[in-house]
């Protein structure tokens, strides 16, 4: 990136860093194939529960659920810009897992133009920065934006 | 067992006002305890069994709220508990009180909430938690609670074609019927346009769409039924707790979580979480939505208040707001919604919330709510919901 600082996951092990194409990383249950994000240590479908659980990729895409703008500065432990920048939050169902998961918006996404049943793709984003490095997190975009 | 002799009476109730006055919770759980007790006509000494909400801002003491609010009104060698379910712990407090009660364990609990809050939105307890998701949905998305209420009430008007109109005409008939509340921290009638020209906080959402977080305290005295037959003639009772958790794959994204289950392996049951909170309750109470006269519900926000309709079975999914603009659940109306003012009206004291309902409940069906009484009123619920997937409702009768 033109600031040249290090691009580094703000959290370990919860999403790819692959700049074109990342992708979440979930939990798999190997007996019954139930999926889970963010990872989780035993299968938690209640018919089940005793599987095997191994790290699984989840889908890139899904559809809008509903979404929202945040208007106000939230308080810590989130690291707000100075000045604050309003950011938008949606939640999206997988394509594949039907499961919905919330992320902020690319900045700049407009917010009027989304509906419910919106295609969307999963990105990396800045969530903030300090003097060293960039913190990336997941993001939401509209699919081809 | 016969769905009456799983009654308990309902012998005294008592609040500390909602606002924010800066002082202890303790202050304000002791202040509720006694007016209830003296609205039972029993002395604190009469008490067997304690059962305390806890509140987490407030250090160790909130974390045995029980015990604490025993010390405050002078140990007595009352049996104690403390419980902690997030807003659902009022809704907990109680039915752990009405368990003892009903197992023969005791003849008079007290159940007692209070909370006092930091001013702006709910934050997570500080210190750096990795672990927590309640941390984690800050420090990553920076997801407040308006976030989650933002994402309803936008899928209401995409679903339902809900308009931010609809939503302030629910802050205005809650402020209206609060407005004569004496326990209530806001009294004044708030028109649609002010809400409208309100803030944005999480779209579509405006500031007075949004409860408030208060300073609050609440209690009641409950008794066994033969306890009380010497006491109140014809007490109010309580004749369903409903403390239910969600069914896998609950497919409704909920605070604190980033994530629903996933219902691409499991079918979701037929009941959505929210919908079985209720379901629960009138099937202990052996009654259904039509038999209630009121409701007092969980309005975080203005929308949410409208998603509560359908998810209590006034109304099918996607009518509630012609059920609010027919002014079915305002006073006077075929089943007035939130009486009391709501949350709307007092903001949010979390772990004496559930209580406060119960307690305005109750003066409904004695016809002793002054000013905005629902006439003739016999059968009520409470309906809420606590972060971390508790649910709580409770059923009141004549
Ligand atoms: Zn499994």
């Amino acid at each position: 990136m033109a600031s040249g600082k290090a691009r580094v996951p703000v959290i370990e092990g919860w999403f790819t860093t692959d700049e074109d194409r990342p992708q979440l990383l979930g939990s798999r249950c190997r007996s019954c194939g139930a999926r889970f994000f963010p990872k989780t240590g035993a299968c938690r479908n209640p018919e089940c529960g005793r599987g095997e659980i191994e790290e699984v990729a989840l889908s890139r895409t899904g559809r809008v659920w509903s979404f929202t703008d945040n208007r106000y500065q939230p308080p810590p432990p989130y690291v707000a810009s100075d000045p604050f920048e309003p950011y938008a939050i949606a939640a999206v169902e997988l394509a594949d897992e039907r499961m919905v998961v919330l992320g902020q918006l690319v900045p700049g996404t407009d917010v009027a133009a989304l509906g419910v049943g919106a295609e969307m793709e999963l990105a990396l984003g800045t969530l903030y920065e300090d003097d060293e490095r960039e913190y990336l997190v997941w993001k939401w975009r509209p699919t081809g934006a | 067992m016969p769905e009456t002799d799983r009654q308990v009476a309902i012998l005294g109730v008592g609040m500390h006002p909602w606002g924010k006055w800066g002082r202890s919770f303790v202050e304000y759980g002791t202040s509720a305890a006694r007016a209830a007790l003296d609205d039972a006509g029993l002395r604190w000494s009469d008490v067997q069994f304690v059962s305390g909400a806890d509140t987490i801002r407030n250090g160790y003491p909130g974390y045995v709220a029980g015990a604490t609010f025993a010390q405050a009104l002078g140990w007595s060698g009352a049996r104690v508990s403390s419980c902690y379910s997030a807003c659902a712990s009022g809704a907990t407090a109680i039915d752990i009180a009405r368990a003892r009660i009903l197992a023969g364990l005791c003849d008079v609990a007290l159940v007692v909430g209070a909370d006092t809050t930091p001013k702006g939105f709910f934050a997570p307890v500080g210190g750096d938690r990795p672990e927590d998701p309640d941390w984690l949905r800050f420090r990553l998305l920076g997801a407040t609670n308006p976030t989650y209420f933002g994402l309803y009430a936008r899928r209401r008007m995409e679903l339902y074609g809900a308009t931010e109109r609809d939503f302030a005409r629910v802050k205005v008939k809650n402020s209206r019927q609060g407005a004569a509340n004496p326990n209530a921290r806001y009294h004044k009638a708030v028109s649609e346009d002010e809400v409208l020209a309100s803030p944005v906080v999480a779209s579509p959402l405006r500031l007075l769409d949004i409860c408030a977080t208060s300073d609050g305290g609440a209690a009641v005295v409950l008794s066994s039924m033969d306890f009380a037959r010497s006491r109140r003639p014809r007490p109010v009772k309580i004749a369903a707790v409903s403390t239910v958790t969600p069914r896998y794959p609950n497919t409704v994204i909920e605070m604190p979580n980033f994530a629903t289950d996933s219902s691409a392996g499991v079918a979701p049951p037929d009941r959505p979480f929210r919908d079985s909170i209720t379901h629960a309750a009138y099937q202990e109470a052996g009654i259904g939505p039509d038999d209630l006269d009121l409701a007092e519900v969980y309005d975080l926000s203005t929308a949410l208040e409208l998603d509560w309709y359908e998810n209590i079975g006034l109304c099918k999914a996607g009518e509630a707001e012609r059920l609010l603009n027919d002014g079915d659940t305002a006073l006077g109306g075929r089943i007035p919604v939130n009486a009391s003012g709501g949350l709307a009206c007092f903001g949010e004291a979390v772990p004496a919330q559930a209580i406060a309902q119960v307690c305005e409940l109750t003066w409904q069906l004695r016809g002793e709510a002054d000013g905005r009484q629902v006439e003739g009123a016999k059968v009520g619920v409470t309906v809420n919901q606590g972060l971390f997937g508790h649910g709580s409702s409770v059923v009141v009768m004549r």
